[in-house]
């Protein structure tokens, strides 16, 4: 019996990293961006091409960056609950509509209701990069002073935003 | 043979759609190689497995875009792979550097080695012991060397 104890026991280490391996999202990479400025940018507006928008016109404010566009699939998923966040007035959020066509982003915020403030429009996707964004929807919680404090990447649900968004947006307003 | 003029034409002319359309490969040539060579290093954060050089995504071609941008620029490959890495993490690189967070990485192959091998000089120490025969005593020797006398005769 003795001369399977040590096997037993490899396998069992084997088993225990590969089920840590089975829980951990692998699409989910920490982001370098963590604890630094928000990459400045300035982008025409969605609903007025003629105005800018700027990270540092929310200086002294915490609040949600959200990637979004009419294309991404799980941004339909996520929407209801941004839709909900906005009722509550709890977080100003900004939306940047990612690599898409100002008519459609438009359509798509009529149809499913504006949980933004306002919205950007990043047609090319450069600011997209400067904010390592992989997977849209992403969202980012930055602080009074404009440094990044989290990145969620992939669609908020109730239980994330609840769990850890809000939380910490409450810790950074005080 | 009257049609002759205008077969001409038409091949002339599509070979003119496409003098129209390619860059400028000469100046470009350089770049791509450069390019190519840098997203082979990198990982594709759609497509986790493949390289940037390698993948489809959407995301992949607009990175090799900024990155033949930033060659024109002439940035160094350095500059390159470290805007990279500020935006997307380590996580691009496919041969991260080694740091306090990475040892584990870089280490742990190492690290099953050296404990593969003590296993192995372990065990076959013990079979070893196990295996060798205690020494045979002057009586036993004596009662076999008359044995084997035995046998001759």
């Amino acid at each position: 019996m003795k001369r399977f104890l040590l096997p037993l026991a490899a396998f069992a280490v084997l088993v225990g990293f590969l089920a840590m391996g089975l829980m951990h999202d692998p699409r989910e990479v920490p982001s370098p961006l963590i604890g630094k400025p928000a990459p400045a940018f300035t982008l025409p507006q969605l609903h007025d091409a003629t105005k800018n928008f700027s990270v540092v016109d929310m200086k002294g404010r915490v609040w949600l960056l959200n990637v979004w566009a009419s294309w991404c699939v799980s941004c339909r998923e996520e929407h209801p609950v941004l839709v909900e966040l906005a009722k509550t007035g709890s977080v100003p959020v900004i939306g940047l509509d990612y690599k898409d066509q100002v008519a459609d982003g438009k359509q798509w915020l009529e149809k499913l209701g504006n949980p933004y403030i306002l919205s950007v429009v990043d047609s090319d996707g450069r600011v997209g990069i400067d904010y390592g964004v992989y997977g849209v929807p992403e969202t980012y919680v930055i602080d009074k002073q404009g440094i990044i404090r989290m990145k969620h990447t992939g669609p908020i649900t109730p239980a994330s935003l609840a769990q850890t968004i809000l939380p910490l947006v409450k810790e950074l307003s005080q | 043979m009257k049609r002759w003029p205008g077969y001409l034409f038409i091949v002339l002319a599509t070979s003119m759609v496409f003098a129209a359309d390619a860059p400028p490969l000469a100046a470009d040539e350089i770049v791509e190689k450069r390019m190519v060579a840098i997203s082979e290093e990198l990982r594709c954060l759609v497509c986790q497995n493949e390289s940037l050089a390698a993948s489809r995504a959407d995301l992949a071609n607009d990175l090799r875009r900024e990155i033949r941008k930033m060659i024109v620029q002439g940035k160094t490959d350095r500059e390159i792979l470290d805007f990279m890495v500020a935006r997307y993490g380590d996580f691009v690189l496919y041969r991260p550097p080694v740091k306090s967070t990475t040892w584990l990485l870089w280490g742990g192959p190492f690290i099953l080695l050296v404990v593969g091998l003590g296993t192995l000089v372990f065990f076959l120490r013990r079979r070893n012991r196990n295996m060798s025969m205690p020494a045979l005593s002057e009586e036993q020797r004596r009662r076999a060397a008359a044995l084997l006398d035995q046998s001759d005769t």
